[in-house]
């Protein structure tokens, strides 16, 4: 176990050598230069090249790799070329919101997609089992942004329920910002609930279906426990691993969502470093996101070991 | 056959309904079976056998429904009641108490996610007030009494950590902790390798004597069904077609099916390069049942007077068999 995790951390610094890797060519592959558009329009060729060169942009690209390396592994992303700050400092400032955003939203599908998803498996063919996966097709179909447009027309500013968008001054208390997180944590649950749904249903019928779970009714026990202590757990796997994905896609794809609520999370930050050629927070976001999908894979790896004694790893 | 048998099955109807129509997959089952005696109901696959066993645990498929006769079981209290017909709620306190099933894959029959100890003491937990301390030397007791080794390591092992005839071991043990009167054997042997068939076998028979329940034995093989069973139905394409004692059956087989069946069994007694025969065909599905004698399109003896329906006739004393030319077939006998 203890050497399993070791070995599993080890392949993790691999993963994260490739990315920091991958992270530092690509941006040097992309067009335009950072100096003069720091700089803006009106700058002179020589106050770009006096910049280039105090942005270490100018040594050979393996110095510029090795000193980038170096930097990232004392958790120095550069200073962003925008907000003039480290880049660690500037997701930090932004982590708030896209991590209780994709919290939220995970709890709020939870919530929805695995009673829903157990019970449509039990009935498999009832008019609830059909409505529910139409349902599910029909909310993974439509758009979060139409959606989160829809709820804040109605919900946020005819009825006055939930602030329609921004996340709150600089001094709103931190239950004033969760507040300005609902609405949007609803519309990404709704969103994401669809496929957890799939998962726990189809999951779920194939356990079902299986000798054991006949054997657990013959020993004369209600159907809630056949279905909940002696199927659910054997369903679980499945369901774990599309929780995690779903968690890492949250934490890293909410771009549309925090768009169109103007949350100053992540994701809004990452579509405003692009369009401003902001480098470093544009690697910083990348190799943040990467550590971050692989963590949660290790976690969604380790939960499976304690659900099911079978895998050996 | 006993005065008061434990189990009753009479004229016992199974349909399943699909979209467009209902299929009668079990129809005119009868037969009984005393206080610990062992009834085997043998059949091909598709007979009828196992929608049967299901119908007495209340265990049928959603689809299915028992539309006509009666399943009386007698209770532990005295207390006479139809399986048939008794709520979910009621079922659930025979059910794994009074009657116990194990099943033909030992593999997948166990949960591969619970410790043999949990899920043999979940039946105590079930159906015993016991303490958690009291289960536990239930369970260990049990799993001594099935002659599992080391049963006292074996407690914390998982499913997949025993050999196949270890797990079918401990579906006895789960079966019988709460010990039931009726036990349902459905194909208990048939996944097994011969040698560990015969020592479950062995084992069946002498828990049958020490506990004194009764077995309903389930089986395509007339082989095991010398070995344990006190009395036979032959079950085909949903009816039973023969019911006899276990001896005259195999002595005397009275339906034309029962005769196939025996004389398609090799033995050691047959002269070398004889052949084995065969019965020709297959099952009807129940949806193309012929309207007399199920038996008919593959018998030899077939003649239009089997095309009339056909009742079980006494064929010998204590025999019964479900055929019109029954007094031809002896007389050519």
């Amino acid at each position: 176990m203890t050497r399993y995790i070791l070995k599993r951390l080890v392949g993790m610094l691999v993963v994260v050598l490739i990315v920091l890797t991958i992270a530092f060519v690509i941006v040097r592959l992309a067009p335009g230069d950072p100096a003069a558009l720091l700089l803006g329009p009106d700058a002179t060729p020589e106050d770009a090249a006096e910049l280039r060169e105090k942005l270490g942009l100018n040594s050979p690209i393996l110095v510029q790799y090795m000193a980038f390396l170096g930097n990232a592994v004392r958790g120095d992303l550069g200073n962003s070329l925008f907000f003039n700050r480290p880049v660690t400092e500037v997701l930090l400032a932004r982590a708030e919101p896209t991590t209780f955003l994709a919290l939220f939203s995970l709890l709020i599908s939870l919530v929805i997609a695995v009673p829903i998803g157990i019970y449509a498996a039990y009935r498999r063919g009832s008019w609830l089992d059909q409505s529910a996966v139409s349902t599910a097709m029909l909310a993974a179909s439509v758009p979060s942004f139409w959606t989160g447009l829809m709820f804040q027309r109605y919900l946020a500013t005819e009825m006055g329920w939930f602030p329609a968008s921004d996340y709150g001054g600089p001094d709103a208390d931190f239950i004033s910002r969760m507040g300005y997180l609902v609405l949007p944590s609803i519309v990404l649950g709704i969103v994401n609930s669809a496929l957890i749904l799939r998962f726990t249903r189809a999951s779920m019928l194939d356990i079902l279906g299986e000798d054991f779970v006949r054997t657990a009714r013959s020993k004369g026990m209600s159907e809630r426990r056949v279905v909940l202590r002696h199927a659910l757990k054997n369903a679980a796997i499945p369901i774990i691993t599309i929780i995690g994905l779903t968690f890492a896609n949250l934490v890293s794809g909410a771009v549309v969502t925090e768009r169109v609520f103007n949350l100053p999370g992540m994701g809004n930050l990452v579509v405003n470093a692009v369009l401003r050629r902001d480098y470093p927070v544009i690697q910083g976001t990348l190799i943040v996101v990467a550590v971050l999908y692989v963590l949660i894979n290790l976690m969604v790896d380790l939960v499976y070991l304690l659900v099911d004694k079978r895998v050996r790893y | 056959m006993t005065a008061s048998p434990i189990l009753e099955v009479n004229d016992l109807q199974v349909e399943f309904a699909t979209r467009r129509q209902s299929l009668v997959a079990v129809r005119d089952v009868s037969f009984a079976l005393g206080a610990g005696k062992t009834l085997a109901l043998v059949g091909e696959s598709g007979s009828g056998k196992s929608v049967t066993s299901l119908a007495i645990m209340g265990l049928l498929p959603t689809a299915g429904r028992v539309t006509r006769g009666t399943i009386a079981f007698q209770r532990g209290s005295g207390e006479t009641v139809d399986l048939a017909t008794l709520s979910q709620p009621a079922m659930r306190h025979i059910r794994g108490a009074e009657i116990a099933m194990i099943f033909q894959e030992p593999m997948s029959s166990l949960n591969p996610l619970f410790t043999v100890g949990d899920q043999i003491g979940e039946m105590l937990m079930l159906h015993s007030n016991l303490s958690s301390v009291a289960r536990r030397a239930k369970v260990l007791e049990m799993l001594d009494l099935v002659e599992i080794p080391a049963a006292a390591s074996r407690m914390s092992a998982y499913p997949h950590e025993l050999s196949g005839g270890m797990r079918q071991r401990v579906m006895i043990a789960l079966a019988l902790i709460c010990r039931p009167l009726l036990l349902i054997a459905d194909e208990p042997t048939t996944a097994l390798d011969v040698t560990i068939q015969a020592q479950i076998l062995e084992l069946m028979r002498r828990l049958q004597r020490e506990l004194g329940m009764s077995i309903l034995f389930i089986t395509h093989d007339l082989g095991v069904v010398a070995e344990i069973a006190d009395e036979v139905a032959v079950m085909y394409a949903g009816e039973v077609v023969e019911r006899a004692p276990t001896r005259p059956l195999y002595a005397h087989p009275r339906h034309p099916y029962t005769q196939g069946l025996i004389a398609s069994i090799p033995r050691p007694g047959r002269a070398p390069g004889e052949r084995l025969v065969p019965i020709h065909g297959t099952v009807p599905p129940p949806s193309a049942m012929p309207p007399g004698c199920a038996f008919a399109p593959r018998c030899p003896h077939a003649g239009p007077e089997c095309e009339a329906p056909v009742a079980l006739t006494e064929a010998a004393p204590g025999q019964l068999a479900r055929c019109v030319k029954l007094r031809e077939l002896a007389a050519h006998a």
